[in-house]
């Protein structure tokens, strides 16, 4: 599918870096994994190496937005559950 | 010390039995508290002020994925401290505390780390139980844990604000909601941590077995205990 070797396999985990981060996604790992692949797909005959090198620096920033979500979402709710009484600025 | 738990994300469902909560089949994760105490000794491993970090669990078979998780975050070792499925829900913070215990003793460990408590008990017992056993000085709730020279600087959160305490190693520290912020563990980490399970097996991560003593007993909403006098903990190699 893609030109360069080492490349595709750089896509390639990105992909799976994303599937297995989108099982906790909010909206349901469903929605998040059929995004995905259409997000992919659309992207699937682009060529240019250094097009390539962009759009997998987009998908890491993906991955990083996923971790911060995560990180978030847990510590609020840890907060909300234990820590009720102090202020809630978060 | 890592406690496998109820994921936080799923709903919870009593029992139709009304005899607990709905466990079998649905989601278990690593304790968020828990997580934030390896993040912490992982950290201190990083700044090199720790040589190992040893990632311990207590439990059934399926502990194992918690202790996998550690070794992704940056655990270089896991222990498997099996118990039976009957036992298990029979272990609480007493049982654990003993098993704690007993492997800082033989691991020869200057720190022990957990999370303040289990998000399933609530109990916020175990770090202070297994301190208590080893007559270690303890620094819960810890909100920030610096090394100053030989001793342990914790700041505490308490009901006033804050507390700092120096301690003397070796100690125990619970881990509080404000240590840090833990890393995520990635695909490609739990990829290899799973390797490291998988052909290692006894050599990173090994499976002691352990009788548990049978301390506390539930039964509607009464606990009654039975006594010590029968609790051994035998160790064998598995």
């Amino acid at each position: 599918m893609k030109m360069a070797n080492s490349l595709r396999g750089e896509v390639l985990n990105l992909y799976k870096n994303l599937l297995y981060l989108g099982r906790d996604y909010p909206k349901g790992a469903d929605y998040f994994k059929r995004r995905l692949k259409n997000v992919f797909l659309k992207n699937k005959d682009v060529k240019n190496p250094e097009k390539i090198k962009e759009l997998i620096a987009q998908g890491e920033f993906v991955m990083k937005e996923l971790e911060a979500l995560y990180f978030l979402r847990k510590y609020r709710a840890m907060k909300q559950r234990y820590y009720s009484n102090t202020n809630k600025t978060t | 010390m890592l406690s496998e738990v109820l994921s936080d994300l799923i709903q919870i469902r009593v029992k139709p039995d009304r005899t607990g909560v709905v466990t079998d089949g649905v989601k278990h994760s690593m304790n968020p508290f828990c997580e934030i105490a390896v993040e912490e000794a992982v950290r201190l491993k990083e700044k090199k002020l720790l040589k190992e970090v040893i990632a311990v669990s207590c439990g059934p078979a399926q502990c194992q994925e918690t202790i996998r998780t550690a070794l992704a975050m940056g655990a270089d070792r896991g222990i498997h401290v099996e118990v039976p499925p009957a036992e298990a829900e029979r272990l609480g913070p007493l049982q654990v505390a003993r098993v704690l215990a007993k492997l800082a003793e033989k691991e020869k460990v200057d720190l022990v780390l957990l999370g303040k408590q289990a998000i399933d008990d609530d109990c916020n017992q175990t770090g202070q139980m297994t301190a208590g056993f080893l007559d270690w000085p303890q620094g819960t709730f810890a909100s920030q844990v610096t090394v100053e020279g030989d001793k342990l600087k914790v700041e505490r959160e308490i009901d006033g604000g804050l507390e700092t305490l120096r301690l003397k190693l070796p100690a125990v520290v619970t881990a509080d909601l404000r240590l840090n912020e833990p890393r995520y563990a990635t695909l490609p980490n739990i990829m290899v941590s799973a390797w490291l399970v998988g052909t290692e097996g006894l050599g990173v991560a090994s499976t002691l077995q352990v009788q548990c003593p049978l301390v506390v007993g539930c039964e509607e909403g009464r606990i009654h205990g039975r006594s010590c006098a029968k609790e051994a903990v035998t160790w064998s190699f598995g």
